[in-house]
């Protein structure tokens, strides 16, 4: 897992692009802030063990409320991807890669995210990706995206 | 289980009218004006008055959404027509737009009215302004200091606050796993403009080739231009009678075979558990558990198309075709044409006749079923029609039987 996003493969410094960022709150804070320490961080259920995303008041397994969050490993497998062409509105350059990810502890938790340092045709649903973090300074509390790049030291 | 109106008491329901205001691009109308010229038009063509309307439902109703997509809600058009309502209802966390006309069905069945105006009326061409479609910005252009929270939260921070880049993650998946292709895929939109051609009411009617399609600016992969509706202004309304006050009206009751409402799994866009499918799959196999009728016994489908890969979505989970057997199906386009074995979307859709959000489907099963679809009718006026609505967590079908 890479501590900052804006070194690039090459070492060139990534442009970090317009965002409309998250409202923090004392349930989504650990998930959108970690990545100041280059952790991915998902709240998980400490009777049962299973994990929750989004945060939801209790273990939807066991109801139970008995929960914190953890570190994973920020590895995941692109469960579905898609090239997006259309400017909706300010963002990362186009084309930009949208993409479900299913996280390697419990392929039930998913994210939609942002593929990074890696070409539109190179990536395939199945791909080995992991956690990297787009670092957004902000008044209400620096946003640390976590986004996804090849996991290139996977089999 | 026996499978009569003591059991599936939907059947106890019946459509009896329908009625359309004007439908265009933007037609810069009042939205309430366009919602009541629709609900007036059903009232008369079920032969019946504002008088012996005793029920209204309609999606989503009123407030907080985005600006067009809601022209009225129910409180407007009970106070505009000065109905006294046995039952009434609106909301938009159900079993899709069509979840408005299942409770009008649970409404009647219950014996709360016998006659419910259902309605679902849309602006979303107006409301993006004579300069066309504005960047999709909440908080004004520069972000406005704006702060996702709830649903968008875990999708526009990442850019993505479309439906049509969420519909394409699953449209990619369904692919891959089915060796689907954009080149299959591409005779829902053709299908559509060459039935709209024949409606006159349609928004796209000029023709549109196979190269056209192939050609078009991409969207969100798989999706290009083409695979997404056109926002318009319309409203669509239905009247849904109790059966037993239908057989004397104007026309014959076209009878609710069964409904589908059903949602296992996740409500959600990205935790749903198969991408290949959507939680339509559940509506689906609901409706047919409800009926002795079989999928083979459909002469018309009339399947939500607000992105192409969803009416697929709809003829896999509706048993039309075989799972993963939707771009066999449609390739080619004859078996979905006017003329074929199962005639699809035959006003236009949304792609080609405008984004009319569920009802025009509904309009459109009645409207040949009726026999009243001028150009565009199939050849035998259809007994069995099915439509279904909605996309993602929101989904809901029916099964007509004209009587």
């Amino acid at each position: 897992m890479t501590e900052t996003e804006t070194t690039g493969e090459h070492g060139e410094h990534a442009e970090v692009p317009f965002r409309i960022l998250p409202k923090l709150t004392d349930r989504n804070r650990d998930f959108w802030t970690a990545g100041a320490r280059g952790e991915l961080r998902f709240w998980r259920c400490q009777d049962c063990g299973f994990y929750i995303h989004p945060p939801q008041p209790i273990c939807p397994r066991c109801h139970s409320k008995n929960m914190k969050t953890e570190a994973v490993t920020g590895l995941a497998t692109v469960a579905s991807f898609t090239v997006n062409y259309q400017p909706w509105m300010p963002g990362p350059e186009l084309p930009y890669i949208v993409a479900i990810v299913e996280i390697v502890e419990q392929p039930s938790v998913r994210l939609t995210t942002n593929l990074v340092n890696v070409a539109p045709d190179e990536v395939d649903i199945g791909m080995a990706v992991i956690v990297t973090f787009e670092h957004h300074p902000d008044p209400d509390g620096d946003v640390y995206l976590p986004v996804f790049e090849p996991n290139t030291g996977a089999q | 289980m026996i499978k009569d109106a003591n059991t599936i008491i939907e059947r106890r329901a019946c459509i009896s009218g329908i009625g359309q205001s004007e439908i265009g691009r933007r037609l810069f109308r009042d939205p309430l004006e366009l919602t009541l010229d629709g609900c007036l038009a059903a009232i008369d063509h079920a032969g019946l008055t504002t008088a012996d309307i005793d029920g209204l439902s309609t999606y989503p109703g009123p407030g907080g959404m985005p600006a067009g997509f809601s022209g009225a809600g129910a409180y407007e058009v009970i106070d505009a027509l000065r109905l006294n309502c046995g039952w009434y209802g609106s909301g938009l966390e159900t079993s899709g737009q069509l979840g408005s006309l299942v409770n009008a069905c649970l409404a009647v069945a219950s014996g709360l009215a016998n006659h419910v105006l259902c309605f679902r009326s849309v602006w979303e061409g107006s409301a993006q302004g004579d300069k066309g479609r504005s960047a999709v910005m909440p908080g004004g252009a520069a972000g406005g200091g704006f702060k996702a929270s709830g649903f968008m939260e875990w999708n526009i921070v990442y850019s993505a606050p479309s439906a049509a880049v969420w519909i394409a993650l699953f449209a990619q998946r369904h692919f891959k796993q089915y060796g689907i292709t954009r080149e299959q895929m591409a005779w829902i939109a053709l299908n559509a403009r060459k039935n709209a051609a024949l409606n006159p009411k349609a928004i796209y009617r000029e023709p549109l080739s196979f190269d056209d399609y192939m050609n078009a600016r991409m969207i969100s992969t798989p999706f290009c231009l083409y695979d997404c509706d056109v926002p318009c202004d319309g409203a669509t309304a239905v009247i849904v009678s109790r059966i037993d006050r239908a057989k004397d009206l104007r026309n014959p009751p076209l009878r609710v075979e069964a409904v589908g409402t059903r949602i296992d799994g996740r409500p959600s866009w990205d935790q749903f558990d198969d991408l290949t499918q959507m939680p339509n799959r559940a509506a689906g196999r609901q409706l047919w558990e409800r009926t002795d009728l079989k999928p083979s016994d459909v002469q018309t489908a009339q399947l939500y198309d607000g992105f192409s890969w969803l009416t697929m979505s709809w003829l896999e989970a509706l048993q039309l075709c075989e799972l993963g057997g939707s771009g066999d199906f449609i390739d080619g386009g004859a078996n979905i044409a006017l003329d074929g074995k199962l005639p699809l979307n035959t006003h236009g859709g949304q792609l080609s006749g405008g984004r009319l959000h569920g009802y025009g489907f509904l309009h459109e099963a009645a409207t040949q079923m009726w026999g009243l679809a001028g150009d565009r009718q199939i050849a035998s006026a259809p007994e069995v029609g099915i439509v279904a609505a909605g996309g993602g967590n929101t989904c809901g079908c029916l099964l007509l039987v004209r009587e």
